[in-house]
């Protein structure tokens, strides 16, 4: 280019008046459209011509299928097309075991497992019309109990043992002992997501045998690679969108309607909705492992922790889903953030008869910390020690190594934030019997108690999480950033493939884009698979993956900018600096405007991006840079609890977190209340009651989860101490809040009523019985 | 109203316009507002009347659409979502719940707005509820704890109880 640049007149940095940048609290982009209801959800979506498909689901628990005879559900008026296994013309599916077929073959392994589909005019016709499919089942013995699953004597879930993965962690003396010794059992119920918004999705075919998906979902990518496995098809007859998602918490990283909706679009030609009910969902994906845990831990006198051992049971359930590598988080950081020099943990994943289990924010972190927390209560109560010190006592700092032997190179302020949740003030005493408050008290309106029978507990509990994906698995995202100027203003078009799922990502996205380009105006572009995958939006990895592969695409623009200009203007590209609209020297004379520079072209750059490798651990020691960067937080809980009824009212949660720093620091307090409130609902009422492989309670009356009554005043803390190897310093933020939650509020009640309480959720029998 | 014996025709004012339906008498009000009238604004998050996310106004009160069958509201008015503000002039509500945060995924946004919306009218007209200390009064101010109890029929699985409560009290009197 050898225009002669405009001479834009010297004025302080033209970047100066951007609002929204990283460190404030833009509002969200989506938020007009959700509070006008006009935001489009999967569920929300309509193509013309559009029919509806439904899932006929097993009622066995493991059965063999002798026969499938659609002829009746095909010959219902309104019915397109009726699909079985041999209607799937490619393989199995799974996140990371390929053992799950679309619809069951030959044998069922779980109540729930779908069957065979139905496509219709009408949802309700294809629901009757499933009903008529005549299934003839064999039931077989099956094996819902996971310490029975790997009894050599177990049915088999899919004959090849029922091992899924045995993680072995050994570290110092073989043969630990210590003056003080506890241990304990636990055991953890199966949570659900429960996200508000059912599986839906619109498959929509193309006139060339491809097909388009708009589905809520939390990775478009792995799903497109698995759509393509059972298909049979190319990635780019493949292609998906992103709709809108109505919350995820891991429970989306599995496939739901993906492949179902696409065979029976393929198979009618015509655009194919479907959407669970709330029914449907709970079988619909999979649910946090259900776990059963023994742990003892021996110390000295002086409270310093000797040894460790634990044994860690997952039971994944009839398909492998994630269990590998839950079964790697529980066994990695399943001892808490605690410095221990003398470890034996062996953690296991079952495959059984029961639903399959997989990704729940806080991934194998949440059971273990129920263990970890409760026994070092046990010990500081023996030792007459307070719980908060015997933690601060043991905990890692920056410079420790962990139980894997990874040294812990950032920020580990574990001892800090106990010390802050343990001075924030605490809340009001609760008023005497004769001036009760019916609402501040358990039971509420109820009338159960006007305070006699109740009692006050507090409960502290710490955690530690690892951000991103673990293990060696190569993790990354794909960002594109484009720059140009439309109608006289430079605009950015960032486009990701990142799930956003109500956590604010695009809103960080605009943040990052802004901060690095100095361009007020950033426009998210639509998710899909028309970019390089981002990677899964989970274990609180997107701001940190996904936000360094928007600042290294911001980068790469911003550097060919400056080499057009160079060129333009015969300056060393290093002696300029991009300045929102301008071209600055580095002596801060404005050489060029954006627009001489640009003209009506676009710069356009697509980074990949990782962070450092993380390694597989040694397989017989456990041994290894596993994980990529660590979270930490801590959470004090105040109950009353009634003794007479059981009855719990979480008086106070309090928390302080490092999350390194906060892109938007509104977003990161949302984050904290939300992940709380989920693991408050562990403690205290939140469980898929499975009897012998069924599931008896899949609706929102008998499985509960917090409203706002049940959510208590929070005291928030955030620190932020950067991590000088991650982008900006961040540290993952959404899921420690689940983790260290639910333990505080299980040491309150256990503190309140002097129970042991050695299972979650804590049931009213629990707290009154013996 | 005509009627068969499976679907009747009739009329309901929705979103102030006068809407003529003709439908199978099972349909819910839900069903009608989502699959009939393209308003996808009232969401399904269980169609059992357990989380609230499809709340609506039923002639200024609120209700779970799914719970109430169509043809029932034959000659009422019907508030959506959609009926309560513009984009360019957003009701109170749902801009205090854009200020304050008020939600994350949405999903249960609609109809926490809608509930609230409906809160506050009952409050001034005096109706008390499980949380009312005085329950005589002519007109309730809604305090947290009357918020709380107000707002415990709408489910948040995101957990943004914190920031709802701070958007509707910024708006109560
Ligand atoms: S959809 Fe009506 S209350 Fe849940
Ligand atoms: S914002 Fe997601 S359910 Fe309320």
């Amino acid at each position: 280019m050898t225009s002669t640049p405009t001479k834009v007149p010297a004025a302080p940095s033209d970047t100066a008046s951007l609002r929204g940048r990283i460190g404030d609290s833009p509002l969200r982009p989506d938020g007009t459209l959700k509070v006008q209801g006009e935001f489009a959800f999967g569920s929300d979506l309509w193509a013309d011509e559009m029919i509806w498909g439904v899932t006929l689901r097993s009622p066995h628990v493991h059965a063999r299928i002798v026969s499938i005879d659609v002829g009746p559900a095909l010959a219902t008026s309104g019915v397109y097309a009726v699909l079985t296994a041999e209607d799937v013309p490619g393989g199995n599916v799974g996140l990371e075991h390929a053992d799950q077929p679309v619809l069951a073959t030959g044998v069922v392994r779980y109540h729930g497992e779908p069957v065979a589909l139905v496509a219709a005019d009408h949802p309700e016709i294809a629901r009757q019309a499933a009903k008529k499919i005549r299934v003839v089942y064999e039931e077989l013995p099956a094996v819902t109990d996971g310490r029975r699953a790997l009894e050599p004597d177990a049915p088999q879930v899919h004959g090849s043992g029922n091992l899924l993965r045995h993680l072995k962690i050994r570290r110092g003396d073989p043969d630990p002992v210590a003056p003080l010794v506890v241990s304990l059992d636990f055991e953890v119920g199966m949570q659900d997501q429960a996200f508000l918004g059912p599986e839906s999705g619109l498959a929509v075919p193309d006139d060339a045998g491809g097909i388009d998906l708009y589905v809520a979902t939390q990775w478009l990518h792995a799903d497109q690679r698995q759509i393509c496995q059972a298909l049979g098809l190319p990635p780019e007859k493949v292609r998906l969108t992103l709709a809108g998602v109505g919350g995820a918490f891991g429970g989306r990283e599995d496939l739901s309607i993906h492949v179902h909706a696409c065979l029976l679009a393929l198979r009618t030609g015509k655009p194919i909705k479907m959407v669970y009910n709330r029914e449907e969902s709970f079988f619909g994906h999979v649910h946090r492992h259900p776990a059963s845990l023994r742990y003892e831990f021996g110390a000295g006198h002086d409270g310093l922790l000797h040894y460790a051992k634990a044994e860690l049971l997952f039971d994944g359930g009839a398909y492998a889903s994630s269990t590998a590598a839950v079964v790697g988080n529980g066994g990695t950081l399943g001892l808490g953030p605690y410095n221990i020099p003398n470890v034996q943990v062996d953690s296991y994943g079952v495959y059984t008869n029961n639903p399959p289990c997989g990704a729940m924010r806080g991934f194998g972190c949440v059971q273990a910390a129920f263990a970890h927390e409760a026994l070092m209560d046990e010990l500081a109560d023996r030792l007459a020690m307070s719980r908060v010190a015997i933690r601060q006592l043991n905990g890692m700092r920056e410079g420790d190594r962990n139980i894997t032997g990874q040294l812990i190179d950032s920020a580990a302020p574990v001892a800090e934030l106990l010390q802050l949740v343990q001075d924030m003030p605490l809340p009001a005493e609760r008023l005497s019997e004769d001036e009760f408050d019916l609402l501040s008290l358990p039971g509420g309106v109820s009338n159960t108690t006007h305070g006699e029978g109740v009692v006050r507990g507090i409960g502290y509990a710490v955690t530690y999480k690892n951000v991103g994906f673990s293990e060696g698995f190569d993790d990354y995202s794909t960002a594109r950033v484009r720059l140009e100027i439309t109608a006289d203003e430079p605009t950015v078009t960032v486009h990701t493939a990142a799930a956003e799922v109500g956590q604010g990502l695009i809103t960080v996205e605009q943040q990052i884009c802004r901060t690095e380009l100095g361009v007020q105006r950033v426009v998210v572009h639509p998710r899909d698979t028309q970019v390089g995958s981002a990677g899964s939006t989970s274990a609180s990895r997107q701001t940190y993956v996904t936000g360094g592969a928007v600042k290294a695409a911001c980068e790469a623009v911003r550097a060919k900018v400056l080499e057009r200009a160079s060129t333009m203007l015969d300056i060393e590209p290093s002696e300029l600096v991009l300045d929102g609209a301008r071209i600055v020297s580095i002596t801060g004379a404005v050489v060029a405007s954006l627009q001489d520079v640009l003209g009506t072209d676009a710069v356009d750059e697509t980074v990949k991006w990782s962070h450092r490798p993380t390694y597989p651990v040694d397989p017989e020691t456990g041994q290894g840079d596993a994980h990529v960067q660590y979270a930490f937080s801590a959470h004090r809980a105040v109950v009353d609890v009634d003794t007479e009824l059981g009855l719990v009212k979480v008086v106070a949660l309090d928390t302080a977190q490092d999350v390194g720093k906060a892109i938007n620091p509104d977003a990161v307090v949302g984050q904290i209340q939300g992940g709380s409130a989920q693991g408050m609902g562990l403690a205290l009422m939140e469980e898929i009651i499975v009897t012998g492989g069924r599931v008896l309670n899949p609706s929102f009356t008998d499985y509960l989860i917090p409203t706002i009554l049940d959510m208590p005043p929070m005291r928030i803390k955030v620190l932020e101490y950067a991590d000088p190897h991650a982008p900006y310093g961040v540290r993952g933020v959404g899921e420690p809040p689940t983790i260290s939650s639910g333990p505080a509020v299980a040491a309150a009640i256990r503190q309140a009523t002097g129970k042991a309480l050695r299972r979650v959720p804590i049931r009213p029998e629990h707290i009154t019985e013996g | 109203m005509t009627s068969s014996s499976l679907s009747s025709s009739f009329t309901v004012t929705v979103n102030g316009e006068p809407q003529l339906l003709d439908l199978d008498n099972r349909t819910t009000l839900l069903d009608a507002l989502r699959e009939h009238l393209d308003l996808t604004g009232a969401k399904k998050g269980c169609d059992h009347g357990q989380c609230g996310a499809c709340t609506v106004l039923l002639d200024g009160r609120r209700v779970n659409s799914c719970l109430v069958l169509a043809v029932a509201t034959q000659g009422h008015s019907i508030t959506t979502i959609e009926g309560l503000g513009t984009a360019e002039r957003l009701h109170p509500i749902q801009q205090a719940f854009i200020d304050h945060d008020g939600l994350q995924c949405g999903y249960c946004t609609p109809g926490q707005i809608c509930s609230a919306v409906g809160a506050l009218d009952e409050a001034d007209r005096g109706w008390p509820s499980a949380a009312t200390a005085d329950v005589g009064a002519e007109k309730i101010t809604l305090d947290d704890s009357e918020i709380r109890e107000r707002m415990s029929g709408n489910l948040c699985r995101c957990g943004a109880y914190v920031n709802i409560l701070a958007a509707i009290n910024a708006v109560s009197p």
